[in-house]
């Protein structure tokens, strides 16, 4: 069994909120990140895969697919847009939140059964370098 | 979910990871007693020189957990940092750690560092501490506790 890991990065906009609470209740939870006109991170996507080597090509996984892959399941959708407004999984009606833990569950949602060969082990997103939250689709 | 019990609707939850990084300067000496001169300088090298010498050590405490369904996160970041800054930074930034208690009896290695804070990250009661790894350099580094996702 190999890991293999490919990187990507997005810059994204959020804020912590959550709709069943006052607005002293967002703020005294989530502090700054409750701010609504939001702020933002360069988000570093490292993913990990699991897998056989193939014995002809040598690789777990081709990662040109892996790349492509990532690019357009999270670059495109997360990338340049507000993640409260504009990403489908942290829109209001669904009461998620998106925090670096919610980022790296969703990320894994949207990989999970997409790359072929290999099984995925790992989501880690780095919100910035001193904080990253990982998932290993354990519920 | 309404018709779960609280138990049910606890794990239905994911289980996620975060980890944060924190930095510290100390110095340490590694030296033992139950060893000779000749012996502790065989063993240790330069780290046994008798002033000592520094690192600024990268400490990564990784905290694994149910993910609050209200809030999104494994633990509130605010109280890990509040508990760091009184219990590791508090403890061990700007200090020898060789003057310190926990090493009385254990020289401090990186190893036995890591080891005690973990055993300092056990006792935050926000999440628990799945391991810890602290780097001394950049070429050495150093983990106590499990691999995340096998649990």
């Amino acid at each position: 069994m190999i890991f293999l890991t490919r990187k990507a990065e997005f810059s994204s906009a959020h804020y912590y909120w959550n709709d069943a609470w006052s607005a002293e209740e967002n703020l005294r939870v989530f502090g700054r990140c409750a701010n609504k006109n939001g702020h933002g991170h360069n988000y570093t996507l490292e993913v990990t895969v699991a897998g056989e080597v193939d014995p002809v090509s040598g690789f777990v996984v081709d990662l040109k697919e892996l790349k492509e892959i990532l690019e357009c399941e999270v670059v495109r959708v997360y990338d340049h847009r507000h993640l409260n407004l504009e990403v489908p999984e942290f829109a209001a009606d669904t009461g998620t939140v998106p925090t670096t833990e919610n980022i790296a569950i969703a990320i894994w949602r949207r990989l999970e059964g997409m790359i072929p060969h290999a099984r995925l082990h790992r989501v880690r997103v780095y919100e910035r370098d001193d904080l990253f939250a990982e998932y290993y689709g354990e519920r | 979910m309404a018709g779960l019990s609280q138990t049910e609707r606890q794990s239905a939850r994911p289980k996620a990871y975060l980890t944060r990084r924190y930095r510290l300067s100390a110095s340490h000496r590694l030296h033992t007693d139950a060893y000779s001169a000749e012996q502790n300088r065989a063993v240790y090298g330069k780290c046994n020189n008798p002033h000592g010498h520094g690192h600024n050590y990268g400490i990564e405490v990784t905290l694994g957990g149910s993910v609050n369904a209200q809030t999104g996160m494994v633990c509130d970041l605010g109280e890990l940092d509040v508990f760091a800054r009184t219990h590791l930074l508090g403890r061990f930034d700007g200090m020898n750690l060789n003057t310190l208690d926990e090493f009385r009896e254990v020289v401090p290695t990186t190893e036995n560092f890591t080891r005690e804070v973990y055993r300092v990250f056990q006792g935050f009661s926000g999440a628990k501490v799945v391991r810890i790894r602290i780097e001394e350099t950049g070429n050495n580094s150093f983990e106590v506790g499990e691999e995340p996702g096998r649990g």
